[in-house]
């Protein structure tokens, strides 16, 4: 059961949802705002890229460029009319995309209709998707790290006081939600080249939402949370597929079972690197950096 | 004897009404450069509200607001103009809040980095350069302005931290620091824009005398330090009169009295307002 080919396969969709996964851990964990439409923009990429590859026949990278372009366009356009908008608003306008665009799609003959596209170059392999996912998480990790990802992570702390230190906080969730959708795009394009064909029903809300609990279970704002949790809750349903129908009964379990005991997620607002600090500094205190360095003794601070 | 200093801030008439609540009602007043300007009244006199106004959190109803030569905000007849906070801020005022607003989650040290953001102009492009393998410094030109500006913000992050004595505490979540810590984080944090104009929305509060009485020698060494003109909103009488050169009083909304401390605490209509407030209180 365990061999090669089907691992691959599994290592694969691992791949393709960390793409997803990792944009919306930047448009949800890091700059605070909730999304359930990256189905769409999964499908622009993945629709996009195949009809280069197949139609057109331009290479593979080039193909995945133009989808993720598409796809950043896209939220461009929808994030200029809603990013305005209180945070609710957006997350109800990202809900009517993600389902629109695969109503369109299922309504284009150019894009095959509800039959869909057959026939895709399988071009998507197992070392591709690694180093593609690779950078992916190396990109995301330096731009946390620059000013413009800080400017992020302050908007989600506290729009009001982010706008007070000169943020523009319009400009920075649009561009957030850019990156995010490019993101999105590149796991599809993988997708549609891994599996060879394309429907529009493989991109409802229930792939927006599983992804949106994925980045959930990995913890909001950690990019090594999002890599544990796309990992894990993509393996789950394969270890579980012994058990047929209850494996999806064992999923929700799980996903409730950590989110009781883990609210914040498995590693919500930590790295990897802070728990290898925490773990150096002894692990006696719960957080050995939230101690005052002048304190004594234990709750001194009352009222 | 006139004061020939420019005037870094003006408020002209200025009215703000929430539905029927005139929370200030036409204030004007004008601060020159290097002072320290206090605003004081009784509760829910339209103090915060005033320094909502400047900073363009609220849109004035009626006035004028001006910044050095920048219109801040203008509502007239058919004339409007509202710059966006960010736009206030970018122009050079910045402003701590009287209900803590700290980026909660975030250490000290990101507090003050993050807010330095305006002293480095690298593009969105240059944050994706790998910055720890030599090649990028090299190589490419972007690369070694990203680095090079990194390391400046660091160092800008450093002395401001420890300026404000908060540099022993940078490893620690901003939300666990004690209450006067996390005000003085605040102010950190609004230095590192560099303003010309610094509002202050009680400073002091929840600090402790002691705290209080170093916190005025702070602010007046950031002042002179930084050429700073200073707002600042505060409820110790005693921080206020041996802060301030000069006091505007509001009362519902409304000016009172405005003069230098002296000239305040004699003031019979100001005591007469306190007092008021304070038999109030009593209830
Ligand atoms: N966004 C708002 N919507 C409606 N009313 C408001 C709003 N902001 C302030 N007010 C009202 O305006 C009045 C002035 O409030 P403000 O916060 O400016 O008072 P303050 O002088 O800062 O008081 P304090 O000393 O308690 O801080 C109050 O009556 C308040 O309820
Ligand atoms: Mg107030």
């Amino acid at each position: 059961m365990f061999n090669w080919f089907y691992i691959e396969g599994i290592l694969i969709l691992v791949g393709v949802n960390l793409m997803v996964v990792l944009g919306l851990s930047l448009l949800t964990g890091f700059t605070g705002l909730f999304s359930f439409g990256h189905a769409g923009f999964m499908a622009i990429g993945a629709y996009v890229s195949a009809v280069c590859t197949l139609y057109y026949h331009i290479p593979f990278v080039p193909a995945m460029v133009l989808g993720a372009a598409a796809s950043m366009v896209m939220a461009l356009i929808i994030g200029y009319f809603t990013l305005g908008l209180k945070g609710d608003y957006f997350c109800i306008a990202t809900l009517g995309f993600g389902e629109s665009v695969r109503l369109i799609f299922d309504n284009l003959d150019f894009f095959g209709g509800a039959r869909g596209i057959s026939s895709i170059p399988m071009i998507t392999t197992f070392e591709l998707t690694l180093v593609i996912c690779i950078l992916a998480v190396a990109a995301l990790t330096l731009l946390m790290h620059s000013r413009h990802g800080r400017n992020m992570i302050a908007i989600r702390e506290e729009e009001l006081a982010s706008q007070a230190i000169g943020i523009h906080v319009f400009r920075y969730k649009m561009i957030s939600f850019a990156i995010s959708a490019a993101y999105a795009a590149v796991g599809g394009a993988l997708y549609a080249h891994y599996l060879g064909y394309l429907q529009p029903l493989m991109f409802q809300l229930t792939k927006s939402t599983e992804m949106t609990i994925m980045v959930i279970f990995g913890g909001l704002g950690s990019i090594g949370g999002s890599v544990i949790g796309a990992v894990l809750l993509t393996f789950l349903p394969e270890l579980l597929r012994s058990f047929a129908n209850w494996r999806l009964v064992f999923y929700g379990a799980a996903v409730v079972l950590i989110m009781i005991s883990r609210p914040q997620g498995l590693m919500g607002g930590m790295e990897l690197t802070d728990l290898w600090r925490k773990f150096r500094a002894g692990g006696r205190k719960r957080r050995g950096t939230d101690v005052l360095p002048d304190e004594k003794k234990e709750g001194g601070d009352a009222a | 004897m006139m004061d020939l200093r420019k005037v870094v801030l003006r408020l002209d008439n200025v009215t703000k009404t929430f539905g029927g609540l005139t929370a200030v009602s036409h204030v004007s007043f004008e601060v020159k450069e290097g002072e320290i300007f206090g605003i004081i009244g009784p509760n829910g006199a339209g103090k915060t509200t005033l320094f909502n106004l400047i900073t363009a959190v609220y849109k004035p109803t009626e006035g004028k607001i001006i910044f050095m030569k920048t219109v801040l905000a203008r509502a007239a007849k058919r004339d409007n103009l509202f710059l966006q906070p960010y736009q206030v801020a970018q122009a050079g005022v910045a402003r701590t809040f009287q209900n803590i607003r700290l980026f909660k989650k975030l250490t000290v040290y990101d507090n003050v980095l993050t807010a330095c953001h305006r002293s480095a102009d690298y593009g969105l492009a240059a944050s994706f350069l790998p910055r720890h393998i030599p090649f990028t410094k090299m190589v490419l030109p972007w690369g070694r302005k990203l680095v090079r500006q990194e390391t400046q913000l660091a160092a800008k992050t450093e002395e401001l931290l420890k300026m404000m004595g908060l540099w022993e505490y940078r490893d620690m979540t901003a939300a666990n620091l004690p209450y006067g810590l996390q005000r003085k984080l605040e102010i950190a944090r609004a230095l590192a824009l560099e303003p010309k104009l610094l509002l202050l929305d009680e400073p002091a509060a929840g600090m402790n005398p002691e705290e209080t009485h170093a916190l005025l020698g702070l602010i007046r060494e950031i002042r002179d330090r930084f050429h700073l003109t200073v707002v600042i909103i505060e409820h110790h009488m005693d921080l206020v009169m041996n802060l301030c050169d000069r006091i505007y009083v509001l009362n519902f909304g409304q000016f009172l009295a405005e003069g230098v401390p002296y000239e305040i605490q004699n003031n019979k209509d100001v005591v007469e307002a306190y007092l008021g407030k304070e038999d109030d209180a009593v209830c």
